[in-house]
């Protein structure tokens, strides 16, 4: 990890504008994280550094958001992330059988990135479509009524 | 201008996620191929509830109902029904029984049904405000505004009887009134969006579905306790809620329904988003609150209540969607009309989003006092694969199990709370003979472990706690004392714990252990999960329908299968992992799990 104090992370003229929008208005950390994420996928130290610089507020207390909510991630995920829905629903319908099953297929843990960045894997909390239990989500394609000896034929598509 | 025929496609997540947008562009072409683009309209809606059944598409005046639907099947649809008005039968929902029925009014799973919160879903495209307000829409906002004073708005509040819909059920007039009277230049409204409860999606739906009707609630609220600015506090989870909010909100300015001097009136109203960031405690209105505050977000003490000092230290109406997309239709037939829905208490409609081991999966609105029974069996069409009913959980996990034989217990805020679970957000989760109770309560408690802000702690190393203990009985390791801590713990948090997470926690176990005692016993006595559940308690054992075939030994991941060819093969048993590689793959039915 960087010690610099200064960084050399590049915001997009978009972002600026939204930050430069938004920096007077109370409230406005959590809204621009989501922002910086979701242009990186992630909030890297970099990026942490320069919003921190932008808005005039401790790195601190900026880490401490990123850190209470789990949506915010602090490593760079697979070109691809797949949310393997572990809600209630999903659960009792062969969830966890699907999350071995795509670990054991791609070979890293939950929360790990493959080798050649492809993939990274995650489990989440329901994702809204409990009918379709049990629900998978890679980008933003949502697969539903799942079966674990399905996901590797559903990994192949995103392969390229 | 109307249109002969409208071709309604659903476009809620759970359809969308199967292919719905090529149905409804192949639907288009189709139209305009027959040369009917002035005849029929093809409409994108919200969610239609019967989601397990979906893609969903459905053709008026005509009211034929398609299920399971596929984007080639678009040419058939237009070419039959809209062309020679005949219905696609092999699109047409078909029961258990095996009749087929057109039309929705036939089809068990919408007979029970009431819908007033989920009145425009499935009807209108929610991505046109005209749609919108050719249902009524924003009358009851024109209504306040122009021939009510706040007062009037607040007894017909009052009349109607509405309880937030969130969770605890606590009258919405009684909040509006207690900000109305406080004294402040500032005051704000929220909708909270955060939907929590893992298993439950019934805002989704509402919002994405019908976003306007929780818009124009929140101006009538801004309108009777003086509050200019509100706040939508939703997941980030939910992307296509979030774009079709904007999108209600961008037309409901254009419309001077948002903004300064509504409809020329001297009241000014506006509402921005705010987005969750994947934390479950920030569905608790003050912990909410800081999270908009752009802070951490752990739940202060209460009080004062947010009614009083909320948002910015102002005061604050914050309810769940679910309550605020009921106001417009109080305000427009009034409150006498709702209070005679619904039980006496609880009066209205309540949506429940029906999942697990049902038939029927999907998103339901049933009058308040409806049965389990009615739910689960006339609407879900009882358990999947001929399995037994075992139990339903409400309120996730602050709720609590109802067994079988509560089943005929009319659904309402207290009935639920006497039964030891409570109303939740709405998430009703039916399980079978194959989900073991003790597994379910430690599943809600790892998400109460991970979720718990880590404030206070009662409920920071209790919830740890009872997970422990729970793993441990699961484990076969469990005593009686065990049951007796799980007790103690529990109730210990109840009273202790600082927010509502913490006070609600215990719920799960308490309740199944109240009404399931004997598998905990099994589980500490007999080392036993009679639904096969906790994998330490099961063993997988090879019987004489054998015939050697070997498969089961290479599938094995730990190679503890051992035998000669054409031999009986046995398993070595302090190897095994539980896997069940073995019995999913031997063709002679000659592994037994127990
Ligand atoms: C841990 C916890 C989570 C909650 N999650 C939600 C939620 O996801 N959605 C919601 O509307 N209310 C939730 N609530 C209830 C809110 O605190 C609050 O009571 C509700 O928003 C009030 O609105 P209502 O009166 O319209 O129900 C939660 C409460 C607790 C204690
Ligand atoms: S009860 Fe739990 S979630 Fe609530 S404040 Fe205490 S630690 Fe945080
Ligand atoms: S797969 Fe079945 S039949 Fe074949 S060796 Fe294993 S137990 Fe015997
Ligand atoms: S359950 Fe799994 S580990 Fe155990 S014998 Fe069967 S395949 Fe091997
Ligand atoms: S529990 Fe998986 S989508 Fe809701
Ligand atoms: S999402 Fe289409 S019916 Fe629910």
């Amino acid at each position: 990890m960087p010690t610099e104090q200064k960084t050399d992370t590049v915001f997009s003229k978009e972002l600026e504008n939204f930050i430069a929008e938004w920096k007077e208005k109370p409230g406005n950390l959590i809204m621009i994280l989501h922002k910086v994420q979701s242009e990186f996928g992630y909030i890297s130290r970099g990026a942490a550094m320069k919003v921190a610089e932008m808005l005039d507020i401790p790195l601190a207390k900026i880490y401490g958001v990123i850190t209470f909510y789990h949506f915010f991630k602090l490593n760079k995920p697979g070109k691809n992330v797949i949310q393997v829905c572990m809600g209630t629903a999903c659960y009792l319908k062969g969830g966890q059988a699907i999350l071995d099953e795509t670990a054991k297929h791609l070979n890293i843990p939950v929360k790990g990135v493959t080798e050649d960045g492809m993939f990274s894997l995650e489990s989440v909390r329901c994702v809204g479509c409990c009918g379709l239990a049990p629900v998978v989500v890679i980008g933003d394609e949502v697969f539903g009524k799942v079966l674990p000896e399905q996901m590797p034929e559903i990994l192949a598509n995103f392969s390229e | 201008m109307a249109y002969k025929h409208y071709v309604l496609v659903c476009g809620g997540t759970g359809c969308e996620s199967s292919k719905a947008d090529d149905i409804f562009t192949n639907l288009k072409t189709e139209v305009a191929n027959a040369g009917l683009e002035h005849d029929v309209q093809v409409v994108k809606t919200g969610c239609f509830g019967f989601c397990e059944k979906g893609p969903i598409v459905k053709v008026l005046p005509e009211d034929a109902f398609y299920v399971e639907v596929k984007p080639s099947d678009a040419e058939e649809i237009v070419k039959e029904t809209l062309i020679k008005g005949r219905i696609v039968k092999r699109l047409a929902y078909v029961d258990e029984s095996g009749k087929t029925s057109a039309v929705p009014e036939e089809i068990g799973f919408y007979q029970k049904q009431m819908r007033i919160v989920l009145r425009n879903c499935g009807l209108i495209d929610p991505e046109k405000i005209d749609e919108y307000i050719a249902r009524d829409g924003y009358a009851a906002l024109e209504k306040v505004l122009f021939e009510m004073t706040p007062d009037q708005v607040i007894e017909e509040m009052k009349i109607s009887g509405l309880r937030g819909r969130g969770g605890a059920g606590f009258p919405t007039w009684m909040k509006w009134n207690f900000t109305k009277q406080v004294e402040s230049d500032v005051k704000y409204i929220v909708c909270n969006a955060d939907e929590g409860d893992p298993g439950a999606y019934m805002d989704r739906s509402t919002l994405e579905g019908d976003p306007h009707s929780v818009l124009e609630a929140m101006a009538i609220a801004g309108y009777t306790v003086g509050a200019n600015q509100g706040f939508i506090y939703i997941r980030a989870e939910y992307p296509l809620a979030i774009k079709r909010l904007e999108i209600a909100m961008a037309q409901a300015r254009e419309y001077g329904l948002l903004g300064q001097n509504i409809l020329g009136s001297d009241f000014s109203f506006d509402i921005e988003i705010r987005l969750g960031a994947g934390a479950f405690v920030c569905g608790e209105e003050t912990a909410l609150l800081a999270s908009i505050e752009g802070k951490r977000g752990m739940p202060t003490p209460k009080p004062p209540f947010p009614a009083v000092c909320g948002l910015w230290k102002k005061p604050t109406v914050i309810n769940n969607v679910e309550t605020w997309a009921n106001v417009p239709v109080i305000i427009t037939k009034g409150g006498k009309w709702f209070a005679s829905i619904g039980t006496e208490k609880s009066s209205g409609t309540k949506v429940f989003a029906l999942t697990g081991k049902i038939k029927n999966s999907g998103l339901v609105e049933v009058p308040m006092g409806t049965t389990l029974r009615e739910i689960v069996y006339d609407i879900g069409g009882g358990i999947k694969g001929g399995k037994a009913f075992k139990a339903v959980q409400t309120g996730g996990p602050s709720g609590g199990v109802i067994t079988a034989k509560m089943i005929d217990t009319p659904i309402d805020f207290d009935n639920l709370v006497a039964a030891g679970s409570m109303m939740g957000s709405g998430g009703m989760i039916v399980m079978d003979e194959d989900d073991c109770i003790i597994d379910v309560a430690k599943f809600y408690q790892e998400f109460c472990v991970e979720e718990s802000c880590g404030k206070c702690s009662p409920c920071r190393i209790g919830t740890r706690k009872l997970y422990d203990i729970l793993t441990k009985i699961s484990e076969g390791k469990g005593t009686m004392e065990d049951l007796e801590q799980l007790k103690e713990i529990g109730e210990a948090m109840k009273r202790a714990a600082l927010c509502g997470l913490g006070q609600t926690a215990p719920n799960p176990v308490l309740s199944s252990l109240h009404y399931f005692y004997d598998e905990y016993l099994e589980h500490i006595n007999e080392k036993k999960c009679r639904a096969g559940k906790c994998k330490k308690l099961i063993t997988y054992t090879i019987n004489d329908n054998c015939r050697g075939c070997t498969l089961c030994a290479r599938k094995c991941p730990v190679n503890c299968i051992s035998g000669e060819v054409r031999q009986k093969h046995t398993i070595d048993q302090t190897k095994c992992i539980k896997c069940g590689e073995c019995m999913k793959n031997c063709k002679f039915d000659a592994i037994e799990k127990r």
